[in-house]
């Protein structure tokens, strides 16, 4: 839990990343403050998606160290080592941090209203009844409630994956990843899901960390841009100034290039 | 020909026995083999070496040996020194059953394991899943509809294997086929009953594989239901059926940053 607000809800200090001899992340310093919105834009390839894969422990850094509110994640420092932190401590954190991926992942062997409530019930202690009173509450922000038996295979792409914003809520977390969540979706299906997370954005304070290309979207939800290549922050500022007037050259090319 | 088939009646008896002990073999084989198929899948995935290397070695060394030598090493060798392990011979018989399929099998476990979508995995990590808990409620149960068909396989060749069971002295299906022929005389005959008898056992395990198998994709939201099937009702519309498989709901997209 945040120890008080100015401890970052995210620190990056000096975290490397490599898929064999590929330095996706080379040192990189960030940090996201409590409740911020904060999107990372920047041609593909640039580790933007590592950061979250990272943040979710989907993959490992190479050399660094990630904290969560203050706390240390995947690894600490003892004395001039830097060592692994166990599953068990890890998990405690990770729990903070909820993820909605490009490809919605719902498990298919669950209906819609399994899927939300698996992880509750299982992992955060909640009575069935109580999972079942939250799920249902967040079906109907939504705006699914009346598939809540359903199979996700049976739901077009948009519910898919408002389904799974809602299965990542329900775990109520600090912190939430959202990985390129309209990439996979039909042109017309796209304003339903950004609709959702606006709505979460107003009615919440969830810190969130988003990867788009939606720039619209990043415009109207996010209050900080941060402009990613080769492993680095090369441009930082507000969402106005960033698409407005970027500085940086690489940015103006890439905003060229996507617009 | 009438001869043949009074001989065949009164040999009902013998008969019985033989579908019973070829029966014993095959379901006893094929739930040692189950067990091998879970331990081995699993050990084969396992993160620390321990585990990883005696599975492979026993799956490839299990694969890797004839069967007939399987159960005459177990049937003639083991009560040799040093073992003195005297077996029953339908013991050895389903001993070498389980082991020598239940090799093949680790390696459907594995795949199917292997095979279910990268994103299921990295949701359950997500959602602070444990390990334990991610496998038996997200992956197992869309792995099982993806190991039955493969499992169906090797049963139907546990079944025709069983047959060596009649060189250790068991009186199962293939003996009973030596006993017709030398009562009737007539090889034409008994063999193309034994071909028969364990075509009948083959294909009513593989009904029961083919329901099971139903029920699994079923249970994932793909495809009839078991009962839609054997009413043989009027199910959805083709188009529904099977497309509710989780890789093509990923129809898009894939690639990351």
């Amino acid at each position: 839990m945040p120890e008080n607000d100015t401890t970052p809800a995210i620190e990056f200090r000096g975290v490397v990343k490599q898929f064999g001899h590929n330095t996706v992340l080379d040192g990189l310093d960030f940090s996201v403050a409590q409740g911020d919105r904060v999107t990372l834009i920047g041609p593909s390839g640039s580790g933007k998606t590592t950061i979250l894969r990272l943040l979710m422990t989907l993959e490992e850094a190479d050399g660094g160290l990630i904290f969560v509110d203050g706390d240390p994640y995947t690894h600490e420092m003892r004395g001039d080592k830097r060592v692994a932190i166990p599953e068990k401590r890890r998990s405690l954190v990770r729990r903070r941090v909820g993820m909605v991926f490009q490809q919605f992942n719902l498990f298919p062997n669950m209906t819609v209203l399994e899927n939300i409530i698996e992880a509750p019930i299982h992992v955060l202690g909640k009575s069935k009844a109580a999972a079942i009173t939250d799920a249902e509450a967040l079906l109907d922000k939504v705006g699914l409630a009346e598939k809540r038996d359903e199979r996700p295979t049976k739901l077009s792409g948009g519910q898919q994956q408002r389904v799974a914003i809602a299965r990542a809520l329900a775990m109520e977390p600090d912190i939430l990843l959202l990985d390129e969540v309209t990439s996979a979706l039909d042109p017309e299906l796209v304003a339903d899901v950004l609709g959702v997370l606006r709505n979460i954005a107003e009615t919440t304070d969830i810190t969130m960390l988003i990867v788009t290309h939606e720039m619209q979207f990043a415009r109207e939800v996010s209050n900080r841009v941060l402009m990613f290549d080769g492993g680095k922050i090369v441009e930082e500022a507000d969402p106005e100034t960033i698409f407005t007037s970027p500085s940086h050259e690489r940015t103006q090319e890439f905003l060229r290039a996507i617009l | 020909m009438s001869d043949n088939l009074q001989q065949l009646v009164e040999l009902l008896p013998q008969l019985g026995e033989g579908i019973l002990v070829t029966l014993e073999l095959t379901l006893g084989g094929a739930v040692l083999a189950l067990l091998i198929a879970f331990t081995l899948g699993f050990g084969s995935r396992a993160r620390t070496k321990w585990a990883r290397v005696p599975s492979r070695v026993v799956v490839e060394f299990f694969r890797g040996t004839s069967l007939v030598v399987q159960i005459f090493w177990l049937y003639y060798v083991l009560p040799l020194p040093p073992f003195y392990v005297e077996l029953d011979p339908l013991a050895c018989g389903i001993l070498a059953l389980g082991l020598n399929y239940g090799a093949y099998a680790s390696e459907v476990v594995r795949g199917s394991i292997n095979s279910v979508a990268k994103g299921q995995w990295e949701a359950a990590v997500a959602l602070d899943l444990g390990p334990v808990h991610r496998m038996r409620r997200v992956i197992m149960p869309q792995a099982w509809p993806l190991m039955i068909p493969m499992f169906t396989n090797l049963l139907i060749q546990l079944v025709k294997g069983s047959a060596l069971a009649a060189y250790i002295s068991l009186h199962d299906l293939n003996f009973f086929t030596e006993e017709l022929r030398e009562r009737t005389s007539e090889t034409v005959f008994s063999y193309t009953v034994g071909l028969l008898l364990y075509f009948a056992v083959a294909y009513l395990l593989t009904l029961g594989m083919n329901a099971l198998e139903v029920r699994a994709k079923n249970r994932l939201g793909a495809g009839p239901s078991l009962r839609e099937v054997l009413r043989l009702a009027p199910v959805q519309t083709t188009a529904d059926v099977g497309a509710g498989t989780p890789a093509s709901t990923a129809s898009k997209g894939g690639d990351r940053a």
